[in-house]
């Protein structure tokens, strides 16, 4: 982009803070460089004499920068033109070593106005306030202060977006903060302005530009009520103003508190569960509704979906929102996330806890891992320390692929998809742990090539129901929960003994998860509502749903979830483990208690599983046939298809 | 791990027409697109290859499709016939299987995260920045 290059060029020699660089570049790119960078001279004349400095002192500047003598202002010459009018407006002498002091930005008086003269009854800055320079808040991040509106705008906007400057703005000489008309942009010097300026109606709030009166020019249909964020916009508008002074940090890719309180609601209004997620079908209808081309909301996308699951949290969801409202400003897009926008900043906002965060889940699994493992090495039951060890090395490995994406390891090359990559949430570890149950006693012919997100049958079962099926099912994998008519097709299959085996499979996950409950019960039941919640079930509303699923539910399912939360009405009839809600003796006493019962319990555990095992190797076999009976049928299809086509052809 | 490799990187759809193709700019393009354009004759031949009833266990990694004088192809097959194709440099003989394997694995990758974008319709050619950024990453540095 040729801004940033001016920008670096002029960077070179005289350091330019960010607001500096975009402030600087637009009106480079008002005052209309040609292709060889050599910028109008006139423009430049207007420019200077909107600063409002005597002539002596233009001619000084035009002579310190060297444009004088090379006869055009080049880029650099033009930006260190422009540091020398701003040290001129404060006062200071107009030389080459004054560009390297801090200083704020040069204002200019209106050049071509427009009628709209608002800004100009601004009154004037008062040097108090001056400290709450950096208060507009966001309003870096309201304001399009980047050429790319002056592109987008023709000289008839109306739109006026005020700009506190970065520092230092105590220091300088209060003065009305006046406008261009044909910049969008104002300056000011206090909070008061912002205020003023929002109420008279041209805000720069993206919000009030979402709304109709605010800038038709620019996105030239009306945005109208379809966009759900203009039925709260004046409100919100009317929020931001009083917030102004929150601001803190001149960081425009920073959040504030009205932005993320509006962000909240908006996510509210597709999401009622702050924990849950937002799919990509639904964010991507409601970020289409910002009339930002396609390619840019795609890149909106990339940045913000760190987790890269297809779906948003809440904190991407701001991060998306949020570069979608700069965006709207005619903030450029960056390249990579900002710092600021990251989700660990999001985090440590808000209170939601944080079991939709899946690296944090890891991390809290690992210590319950850790724990559990050790204190199972007080036992002596080494099939449990086996699985839990697989379980923790594969949690390990999820682990450190979360924050990176690693090369997956080589053996795992089919399976990538399914095990190694981040996005395989339906491998936490309690799967693992079940999985690596279920293989002792034989191996089952695990369907490798079923996504990533499907627990072990999901696929085989979708494809059976065909379409409607697919659609249930697709939305449905991660929590491990059956697609109910799958369910009813397993018992079919399975016969009479599904409720019996169902029961005593629940019972591995009891045995295996009861003393993870009594040492880490706190880490678990995060950890267990964690990938529940992530597809926008609450926990609460999975008692519901996975007790009726395990009612004709399939053991094929890792029954781990569903089993365990049906498993606490329950656990009084199972087995002395007392409800999660009675406090746990300390780990000291239990393992004595748990050696006898858990060894009981492994080896029912095996048994079950060994049926189990069976039970899904006979499915296989059936839905194998199934799958070539239908090959065979598309053959005879595509074959009479062929034959029919000469005739179809004619 | 040199970052020279591949000299043209390609992704094809499954109906066999381009989502995606670059080359190093300085070599005439149309020469890369011919060859991947036959490539696809190869890979038709070795999907085919492995048996029918167990396409699930289709190896993802095909190897090297074949060789000219000048360079090597290597396909690679996703399980929703998506292809990727590599077109590497004869002379950059440093280059192992598995250096191979793991840019196709990158690519595979990142296209997934392409997939992933609800803004994105299976079937367009492929914008993404990100993805844009891997690929060069692999591309064979132009000094």
């Amino acid at each position: 982009m040729d801004q940033e290059s001016g920008a670096a060029s002029a960077g070179s020699f005289i350091s330019l803070n960010e607001h500096e660089q975009r402030y600087y570049s637009g009106l480079h790119g008002l005052c209309q460089a040609d292709t060889s960078g050599k910028l109008s001279s006139s423009k430049v004349a207007e420019l200077f004499k909107a600063s409002q400095l005597p002539p002596e002192s233009l001619h000084k500047v035009t002579e310190v920068c060297g444009a004088k003598r090379l006869g055009y202002f080049g880029t650099s010459q033009f930006y260190v033109a422009l540091k020398l009018l701003a040290a001129a407006q404060t006062g200071l002498p107009i030389r080459l070593e004054s560009v390297t002091a801090n200083l704020p930005l040069p204002r200019f008086v209106g050049l071509k106005n427009e009628p709209e003269m608002r800004y100009s009854t601004v009154p004037s800055c008062i040097d108090a306030q001056g400290a709450q320079c950096g208060s507009a808040p966001g309003s870096l991040i309201w304001t399009p202060t980047d050429r790319n509106t002056f592109r987008h705008l023709e000289a008839g906007t109306d739109k006026k977006e005020p700009w506190s400057p970065p520092r230092s703005p105590c220091s300088s000489p209060p003065r009305s903060p006046l406008t261009y008309r044909s910049y969008p942009y104002a300056k000011q010097r206090n909070g008061v302005d912002p205020q003023i300026a929002y109420e008279s109606k041209h805000s720069s709030r993206p919000i009030v530009q979402l709304e109709q009166h605010s800038s038709p020019s620019k996105y030239g249909t009306k945005p109208t009520v379809e966009h759900p964020a203009m039925a709260q916009a004046s409100s919100v508008e009317r929020l931001e103003q009083q917030a102004v002074s929150d601001y803190t940090e001149d960081d425009p890719w920073r959040i504030t508190e009205e932005q993320l309180e509006y962000y909240t609601n908006q996510f509210k209004s597709l999401q009622p569960d702050l924990g849950a997620l937002i799919l990509g079908a639904v964010a991507k209808n409601f970020f289409t509704k910002s009339k930002l081309p396609i390619p840019e909301l795609s890149h909106i996308w990339e940045l913000s979906d760190v987790d890269r699951d297809g779906a948003l949290t809440f904190s991407e969801f701001c991060t998306a929102f949020h570069l979608i409202v700069a965006r709207k400003n005619g903030y450029p897009l960056p390249e990579t996330l900002p710092p600021s926008l990251r989700p660990g900043f999001m985090q440590h906002e808000e209170d939601i806890p944080d079991t939709h965060e899946d690296p944090s889940i890891m991390q809290r699994l690992q210590p319950s891992l850790t724990s559990t493992k050790q204190d199972l090495k007080e036992e002596s039951s080494k099939q449990d320390v086996k699985m839990l060890a697989t379980s923790q090395d594969k949690v390990t490995l999820q682990l450190s692929a979360f924050p990176e994406r690693p090369e997956p390891p080589q053996d795992l090359d089919p399976q990538m998809k399914t095990k190694t990559r981040p996005r395989s949430y339906s491998s936490t570890s309690i799967e693992d742990a079940m999985k690596k149950a279920e293989e002792p006693p034989t191996p089952p012919p695990r369907p490798q090539k079923t996504h990533s997100r499907a627990s072990s049958l999901d696929l085989n079962k979708l494809f059976q129901q065909g379409a409607p099926g697919v659609k249930s099912g697709w939305l449905l994998p991660p929590p491990a929960l059956p697609p109910r008519p799958t369910a009813s097709q397993v018992s079919h299959f399975i016969g009479a003994s599904e409720k019996t085996v169902q029961s005593k499979v629940q019972q591995p996950n009891f045995a295996d998860f009861s003393h993870f409950r009594e040492e880490e019960e706190s880490s678990v039941k995060p950890e267990d509502q964690g990938p529940h919640s992530r597809f926008g079930l609450s926990t609460e509303d999975m008692t519901n749903p996975s007790q009726q699923d395990m009612t004709a539910a399939s053991h094929n399912q890792p029954p781990q979830k569903p089993v365990r939360r049906k498993y606490l009405p329950e656990s009084q009839n199972l087995e002395t483990v007392p409800p999660p809600a009675v406090p746990f003796p300390p780990p000291a006493k239990t393992p004595q208690k748990l050696l006898p019962r858990q060894k009981r319990e492994i080896q029912q555990a095996i048994r079950k599983n060994r049926e189990t095992n069976a039970v899904l190797t006979r499915l296989n076999s059936e839905l194998q046939q199934q799958l070539k009976v239908v090959h065979k049928e598309r053959v005879t299809l595509e074959s009479q298809l062929e034959l029919l086509r000469p005739l179809a052809s004619t | 791990m040199n970052t020279n490799m591949a000299v043209c990187i390609a992704v094809i759809a499954k109906e066999n027409y381009p989502l995606y193709i670059r080359s190093v700019p300085t070599q005439n393009e149309l020469k890369f697109h011919y060859t991947v354009h036959t490539s696809l004759d190869v890979v038709e031949e070795k999907i085919s290859a492995v048996g029918k009833a167990l396409g699930d266990q289709r190896e993802l990694y095909l190897g090297l499709l074949y060789p000219t004088e000048d360079y090597k192809v290597y396909g690679y097959v996703t399980n929703s016939k998506v292809k990727f194709v590599i077109v590497v440099d004869s002379s950059n003989t440093s280059l192992r299987d598995n250096e191979i394997r793991s840019m196709f694995r990158k690519l595979h990758n990142s296209f997934t995260d392409v997939m992933c974008n609800p803004f994105h319709n299976p079937g367009d050619t492929i914008q993404s920045k990100a993805f844009d950024g891997i690929v060069s990453g692999m591309m064979v540095q132009t000094a």
